[in-house]
């Protein structure tokens, strides 16, 4: 599942990285530690956090992250948005509770996989 | 749901509250940090969280919440543990990670809470 | 900077409860004791629980701050039938710039704070946000002072 299907489906606003909604979903990360972020989440994960300082576009950017979403109506800092425009890191954001957010990306998330795989 | 419900979704070992399991829960926090707990966090949640340290347990019991989640299999220290048994706050860890966490409740029907502040206020 | 009341009634009615909290600077060992002690204590004098939470957590991210920052420092816990009054008062270095240090994701905090889940520039936000009346005051290398004042609301059932 790519990234716009989801920003279109859960009514993200998408404040940087407009063209790299095509980037595939594989899974979600939620994280505000920067170093359990880099040390435990996984190439084209969606990553979840309320850290807005220009680092996260760092961590994104290393880990091949699909994106990041900005919860619990964090706004991230004007530094941080020009260092994703010019990486090419797609940064949202959700007007929802950070719980519903990731509760519903999980489960479109797991709609894509096997019964199996999907254990929910 | 109960607590109960909630170990058996998660897979979770109960550290601490054995004897808390039939508490009911409706909403849920998932964050690392603190603050943010503190300013968003309901009484009556559960925290779901990658900390493992004891201000977990006293962020918990300055906002009466129901139960920790620790997440990704991380298991407190003995400090810990001992400060949320003194405070009699259950403790339950998962191997899932938080997304996991927070989606498998989620899809069990536990909701969200983000508790404004203008909220609780009571201006007379 | 003050905020909320503007009658001087704080410290006219007659407490019911006083006391000071010595509280450990620059560590963590014991960070949050004694947020834990007034909560008890508030929630056995029978004050509503909104009021016994909201004075829980202005006292505990004031007690985070001295753990945090300061050299040393004790909390001073004030109950009247109409107010909870924490003060926070420590021997450090001081806020250069209280302006700058209220804003919503301000923090000089270091990486040992961070790992802890605090430092994220939102504590003393929170406590302006769920007090009824703050002031904070501060003098470089010298301390913090805060002041907090929760009222008592009026399903108040006595103590």
């Amino acid at each position: 599942m790519n990234l716009d299907t989801i920003v279109k489906e859960l009514d993200l606003k998408v404040l940087s990285g407009q063209d790299r909604l095509d980037a595939e979903v594989s899974g979600g990360y939620v994280g505000d530690l920067l170093s359990d972020v880099m040390a435990n989440s996984k190439e084209g994960d969606l990553w979840f956090t309320r850290q807005i300082h220009q680092n996260i576009v760092a961590v994104a950017s290393l880990k091949d992250h699909a994106g990041i979403v900005v919860i619990q109506g964090a706004e991230p800092a004007a530094d941080t948005l020009e260092k994703a425009r010019k990486e090419g890191i797609p940064i949202l954001a959700s007007a929802r509770p950070g719980f519903e957010t990731i509760g519903r990306v999980f489960n479109m998330i797991a709609a894509t996989k096997s019964p199996e795989e999907a254990d929910i | 749901m109960t607590l109960r419900e909630v170990k058996d979704i998660l897979d979770a070992e109960v550290l601490v509250g054995h004897d808390q399991l039939g508490k009911e829960v409706k909403t849920a926090f998932g964050a690392d940090l603190m603050s943010d707990v503190l300013a968003f966090a309901k009484a009556g949640s559960l925290l779901l969280t990658g900390l493992t340290n004891p201000q977990v347990i006293r962020t918990s019991d300055v906002l009466d919440i129901a139960a920790i989640i620790m997440v990704r299999g991380k298991r407190p220290s003995p400090e810990t543990i001992r400060l949320a048994e003194e405070l009699h706050i259950p403790i339950l860890v998962t191997q899932y990670i938080l997304f996991e966490t927070a989606g498998k409740l989620y899809t069990k029907g536990i909701v969200g809470c983000v508790e404004r502040v203008d909220d609780e206020r009571a201006f007379s | 900077m003050w905020k909320g009341l503007t009658t001087n009634v704080l410290s006219h009615d007659a407490a019911i409860y006083e006391n000071s909290f010595p509280v450990e600077g620059g560590t963590f060992d014991n960070a949050g004791h004694v947020s834990s002690q007034i909560k008890a204590l508030l929630t056995r004098m029978k004050l509503s629980k909104k009021v016994v939470r909201r004075a829980a957590l202005v006292t505990y991210e004031a007690e985070i701050n001295i753990c945090s920052y300061a050299n040393r420092g004790r909390i001073h816990l004030r109950v009247t039938p109409e107010h909870v009054t924490v003060e926070a008062i420590d021997e450090g270095q001081g806020i250069a710039d209280i302006e700058l240090a209220m804003q919503a994701g301000y923090s000089t905090a270091t990486e040992r704070i961070r790992e802890m889940g605090f430092g994220a520039g939102m504590g003393l936000c929170n406590i302006k946000n769920f007090s009824d009346f703050f002031r904070i005051s501060s003098e470089i290398g010298k301390g913090t002072h805060l002041k907090m004042v929760i009222r008592i609301d009026k399903d108040f059932d006595g103590i």
